[in-house]
């Protein structure tokens, strides 16, 4: 049975800029096909600039000039029935955010108001999606939730600097659950936190998406973080999905060159040989070389992948790699 | 044992709040260590811990409230004006925010010669310039009229140390210097600590939260945990057999990127941070599987374990069945 939940098609979302009067185009996603499943924790990693963010910007219906949407589509399974989000209204849009999909971001001292105590903050998100409710009312509801979720309730009455960073972070991850959402979008939401935090704050995620049976879409560059948590993992580099695989295959047979160097380079304890970091630098989306993105930094570069870019090939069910040394590949639809 | 630079009972109080409502944070404790020459030492923490403070302490950008800093065989006594910057540089953690976005990345390789007189005319600078370079795998030409945005984060670390090496120095004080730097090009950094210790013989102060790469690139290190050095000893003892409870729930929650090592279990955190400094006794004791009596009302000392030294009441003789 098909139990994809969220799926793109060919998406190519561009930030086109006006630089002195000349346009400017940054290829951040740059035909991605996902089918992203339900009762999944869905992994994205790549290295900064590689348009990871602007790839949740489009799953998430939030793009605003100058991204855009240049051609594909990204489809919801919704109540049984797939419905492109191109053609929602704003307000439509407003009420699949939070009750259908929701976003975790990195700063959540950016996300939470300063001048508000937490109570108010979730008395706000529970007038404006549930309808006008009594005071008492919301904060009833706020109360079982943090319970549900096992955090302490005395913190309903603090301001958001009273708390500390994973405490923060772990309130926004409980508003952003607050109405059983189906999706949960989380951007690098562990990033700024220390590591017996972090640990804490990704508990709290996936004890949520046990609760929940949903999905989560977990953007961060922390491998290890991913090794934990993931179910399926996309590799990213440059706008472009190279190589999608199980956690289990990624970490224990990557098939393309980048994530191969991306997983050799992780140090590991009990282990002291050298490592070696990917060759070069990342390149810029404005200005992408030929063919294969990743073929000036690739060792194993050959005259091919310097013209074209490669399709996907299926490796094994489940796995599959855009790269040349792997196979011809055809434009291979999502799994 | 020759020591480059020795910390003895450093101690840094900072006061918070107005002058009706006061609060003394100790934000670093009585702390003493020492690093030798060619060695790769890590103060590791996490975020409050005092690690930075106490690298900022040592580079005399701020005064300690007592203790000693030696070096070459010069002390420093508090409150003293900043004593020396010869034969120790340093590093920091935001490559973008060293450098002045408007400002030839040159100028300042040319400004510290100045400073330092290393040079007595323009090619002799130039010829100095490129070899440090070199070492860090640039050269002069890639660096000529070029300013900051043109370099990635990874390349402006690493000019940053060939800066730092221009005056031959003995240390390097190196403070968070890869975690604003991709994963993928971490290693090209922490490689390079390694290249300089290996065949300059320099030392580097390597201040991280990151256990992973202080376990691949360091000698020693000292965890330290709101203010206090919880455990100090070499990587394979400190990080390979954990004796404080604290590192060894430090140790456990590092996400390794193996997925034969997932998370077990579930971990327990503080709300704020203020209640573990104010803390009588041990400052872990409201998290500590192993708490006892003792460890809410006497800080613990230091206790030799296995060649490590560490500070916990559970290593005390008359605990030890």
């Amino acid at each position: 049975m098909d139990n994809t939940i969220l799926r793109t098609e060919a998406l190519h979302a561009y930030y086109v800029l006006d630089v002195y009067g000349k346009q400017k185009i940054l290829k951040a996603v740059n035909e991605v096909d996902l089918a992203i499943q339900e009762d999944e924790i869905y992994g994205i990693a790549g290295e900064s600039g590689c348009g990871k963010t602007t790839l949740l910007k489009a799953l998430a219906a939030a793009v605003e000039p100058p991204l855009r949407v240049m051609s594909g589509r990204v489809t919801y399974r919704i109540a049984g029935e797939d419905v492109d989000v191109a053609t929602l209204t704003p307000e439509e849009k407003r009420k699949l955010r939070l009750e259908y999909i929701a976003y975790v971001p990195q700063g959540s001292m950016s996300v939470l108001n300063p001048v508000a105590r937490i109570r108010d903050t979730y008395r706000d998100f529970i007038e404006s999606h549930i309808g006008a409710h009594q005071k008492a009312e919301a904060y009833e509801l706020a109360k079982e939730h943090l319970s549900e979720l096992g955090l302490p309730l005395k913190i309903l009455d603090a301001y958001p600097h009273q708390l500390s960073g994973g405490m923060r972070q772990r309130v926004t991850i409980a508003l952003a659950t607050l109405l059983k959402p189906r999706i949960i979008i989380g951007d690098e939401p562990t990033t700024a936190l220390d590591v017996v935090v972090q640990r804490g704050v990704v508990q709290l995620l996936k004890d949520v998406q046990r609760k929940l049976q949903n999905t989560i879409i977990l953007v961060t560059h922390d491998m290890g973080v991913h090794a934990n948590i993931a179910d399926r993992i996309g590799i990213m580099y440059a706008g472009k999905i190279v190589e999608e695989a199980p956690t289990e295959k990624i970490f224990g047979a990557p098939a393309h060159p980048y994530t191969q160097y991306l997983i050799n380079s992780l140090p590991k304890f009990g282990d002291k040989t050298q490592r070696e970091s990917v060759p070069g630098s990342p390149p810029s989306l404005a200005n992408l070389p030929s063919g294969c993105p990743f073929h000036p930094r690739c060792p194993h570069a050959k005259d091919i992948c310097k013209q074209e870019m490669p399709g996907f090939t299926q490796v094994e069910p489940k796995h599959r790699v855009a790269c040349w040394l792997v196979g011809e590949g055809e434009h291979g639809k999502a799994a | 044992m020759e020591k480059l630079l020795e910390v003895e009972n450093l101690t840094k109080t900072f006061t918070l709040g107005s002058v009706l409502s006061r609060v003394k944070i100790t934000a670093v404790d009585n702390i003493s260590f020492y690093i030798k020459p060619a060695e790769i030492f890590a103060l590791a923490g996490e975020s409050g811990c005092g690690k930075t403070t106490t690298a900022r302490i040592i580079m005399g950008f701020e005064h300690a409230t007592s203790g000693v800093i030696i070096h070459g065989g010069k002390k420093e006594a508090k409150n003293e004006k900043v004593w020396f910057t010869e034969g120790i540089q340093a590093i920091f953690q935001d490559p973008f925010g060293t450098f002045n976005p408007l400002r030839q990345v040159e100028r300042y390789f040319f400004e510290t010669i100045e400073n330092y007189k290393l040079a007595k005319s323009k090619q002799e600078a130039i010829d100095r310039i490129d070899a440090k370079l070199r070492l860090v795998g640039l050269s002069h030409e890639d660096l000529a009229g070029k300013y900051p945005s043109e370099f990635s984060g990874g390349q402006l670390q690493r000019i940053s140390i060939a800066r730092a090496l221009l005056t031959d120095p003995q240390l390097i004080i190196a403070d968070e210097p890869v975690s604003m730097v991709d994963a993928s090009l971490r290693m090209s950094i922490v490689n390079l600590f390694k290249k300089l210790r290996d065949e300059l013989g320099v030392s580097v102060l390597y201040i991280t939260h990151d256990l992973a790469t202080a376990y691949y690139v360091c000698d020693r290190i000292a965890i330290m945990f709101r203010g206090k050095i919880a455990e100090m000893g070499t990587v394979e003892q400190v990080l390979m057999a954990p004796k404080h409870p604290y590192t060894q729930l430090l140790r456990a929650s590092i996400p390794e990127a193996d997925t034969a090592h997932r998370w077990q279990g579930e971990i327990k955190l503080t709300d704020t941070e203020e209640e573990e400094y104010l803390r009588q006794g041990c400052r872990f004791a409201g998290r500590c599987s192993h708490v006892m009596s003792i460890c809410r009302t006497t800080p613990p000392p230091d206790f030799e374990v296995e060649g490590a030294q560490v500070a916990c009441h559970l290593y005390a003789e008359q605990h030890i069945d």
